[in-house]
């Protein structure tokens, strides 16, 4: 069976700046497939690229067994695009957007209204319909994208930075819309963000990019996995007892390693919610005095921290930084 | 429907959806030839210019001109336009339909097309008011024609410029001092004989000129070249701008 999206070796340069350093991967049917990454990591491009809307530098890439830069129009006829910025005509009414979109698409008129329908109902704007939209509210536009991007039926779904610039609350309705979709269409999605919990709750595969390359790409499960596993942080009254405790904790077998931070020993263990009863009577047993225990699950951000030795919050001011400096010098 | 005329027909559509939401956008863009053919055709009209039979007044002398920087604006709307289109992001929905570019650029062409020829038409009934005459009705159907010849080169103009030029100030200054020369050396306003040879000769360069001069032949009978010849000249330059418009196009950025 052909893949969804194949990418081997794909590079973008923009003069002497490589925003894409030559990643593969390849994105199964029926997968959602997240790009994490800090702003200015190379995603936008990476959706650019496969999208057809800019040329690779070189590299393969294939949506839908069509290659991008030779089948551009069979690309475009199988994928659907949610961009990361706003790309809705706002003097034109909710369904007229939808309705020209369709009817590019050359679906037919009774198929078009029938489809638009379903669409709007799906995405609850069809009492919307008729207002222009430049009265939507972001949370609106982004669900009237999403709904554009359906109606030709795509193989293949793009959603770039899907979340981006909306609530909390609006932003778990749209993941679970997308969740919706994956599951009833069957549809492959390839979604970027640079939010963890949101590739955490909505990827079955991710890739983590950095700097234009692929640093890491697996299941979260996976990927959290690597790590050193659960922590057991025990809180401490004294340095002295610390290090007894350390030195106890070396001679257990279920202890994979032990880390200190001031008062705060961290355990690393397997699975944290069994260990802790065995530390407690180690530590019991030799006198030491706990103040207090917290169990630490490892998250994305720590298999982000693992791969690129920083926060991702620490990358983004950097690279827009970076990006806006580009910008600046190429406009001129 | 064939995808390409679909894509063709949307865009068209679109304009026109646009302009009839936008009746600022219609008073503005017709106020200002409005403004042009009522202070012009006060000022000059004691002026006799030679040529122009003595049964013409000068408001009928310009109209022609007025008609043609109506459909001359027609550029910077259809320039500005696909600006914003691409600033605002609508530009890349269209971009990546699996429609060729050229339909695009042809449905913007015609929408654009479209807006200035109703908003010319509307010049025609108000210079009506202000004593302007129609002579034949075939005559004002063959300055129709030209009218739509004008509005293509023109727009073409506009977005061969809009898809080189990316800032929307930048745009704006360039086509200004483009368009105003193109206006004032296409004798839409006074004779073209009455200019200095040397200056005479930039105006048989200007597509405009042809324009005007075929309007007058066909409204009031006056020309300086044939009509026919006046007809050729714009079609074969509106292709030439069409090809170019489309080729520029092609290449244009969908993302600023």
């Amino acid at each position: 069976m052909a893949d969804s999206i194949y990418v081997s070796r794909l590079v973008k340069r923009y003069g002497s700046f490589a925003a894409v350093k030559g990643i593969s991967f390849r994105v199964k049917k029926g997968e959602i497939f997240g790009f994490l990454g800090p702003n200015g990591a190379g995603k936008t491009t990476t959706v650019h690229v496969l999208t057809t809307i800019i040329n690779k530098t070189s590299g393969q890439a294939k949506v839908a067994g069509f290659d991008v830069s030779k089948d551009k129009e069979k690309v475009r006829s199988a994928i659907g695009i949610v961009f990361q910025d706003p790309s809705l005509d706002d003097r034109l009414t909710g369904y007229e957007n939808l309705d020209f979109h369709a009817i590019i698409y050359g679906i037919g008129k009774d198929e078009r209204k029938k489809r638009i329908a379903d669409m709007l109902e799906m995405v609850e704007l069809t009492d919307s319909a008729g207002k222009l939209v430049e009265k939507y509210s972001g949370g609106m536009r982004r669900r009237l994208e999403i709904a554009r991007g359906l109606l030709n039926k795509p193989e293949v779904l793009f959603l770039d930075e899907p979340t981006i610039g909306l609530d909390a609350q609006t932003r778990r309705h749209i993941l679970d819309y997308i969740k919706n979709l994956n599951k009833k269409y069957k549809l492959s999605i390839f979604i970027t963000t640079h939010y963890i919990e949101e590739a955490d709750y909505i990827c079955n595969r991710i890739a983590i990019i950095d700097h234009g390359k692929i640093v890491a790409c697996d299941t979260p499960q996976n990927l959290k996995q690597k790590l050193e596993g659960d922590a057991a942080i025990v809180k401490l009254e004294s340095e002295e007892s610390s290090n007894k405790l350390i030195a106890a904790m070396k001679l257990e077998k279920f202890v994979k390693s032990t880390r200190k931070d001031g008062l705060n020993l961290y355990v690393y263990v397997k699975e944290a919610e069994s260990a802790i009863p065995k530390i407690m009577s180690i530590a019991y047993k030799a006198g030491i005095k706990v103040t207090s225990v917290e169990v630490h699950k490892p998250s994305l951000e720590d298999v982000f921290i693992y791969y690129t030795g920083r926060t991702i919050r620490d990358t983004e001011a950097e690279s827009n930084e970076r990006i806006r400096g580009i910008m600046r010098s190429r406009m001129r | 429907m064939n995808r390409n005329l679909a894509a063709i027909y949307v865009l068209w559509l679109r304009a026109m959806k646009r302009f009839k939401r936008s009746p600022s956008q219609i008073i503005g863009s017709v106020a200002m030839p409005f403004l042009f053919l009522i202070f012009l055709g006060a000022g000059f009209s004691a002026v006799k210019f030679p040529g122009l039979p003595p049964d013409f007044s000068y408001i009928d002398f310009l109209v022609p001109g007025i008609l043609g920087m109506s459909m001359l604006f027609a550029a910077t709307t259809a320039g500005i336009s696909l600006l914003w289109d691409r600033q605002f992001g609508f530009l890349k929905e269209v971009m990546v339909a699996p429609v060729s570019r050229l339909s695009i650029m042809l449905g913007r062409t015609f929408g654009g097309i479209t807006t200035a020829f109703l908003q010319s038409l509307l010049l025609i009934i108000f210079a009506l008011f202000i004593g302007f005459h129609i002579v034949s009705i075939a005559g004002l159907f063959v300055s129709f024609g030209f009218m739509l010849l004008i509005g293509l080169v023109f727009i073409s103009i506009g977005l061969i410029l809009a898809s080189v030029i990316t800032d929307m100030q930048g745009f704006g200054l360039i086509l200004n001092l483009l368009i105003f020369p193109i206006f004032f050396l296409s004798g839409a306003i006074y004779p073209v004989s009455a200019l200095p040879s040397f200056i005479r000769y930039v105006t048989y360069f200007n597509p405009l000129t042809y324009g005007v001069d075929g309007m007058r032949g066909a409204l009031l009978g006056v020309s300086v070249f044939p009509v026919w010849t006046d007809a050729v000249v714009l079609g074969v330059t509106a292709l030439v701008m069409l090809a170019l418009g489309a080729y520029s196009f092609s290449k244009a950025k969908a993302v600023a």
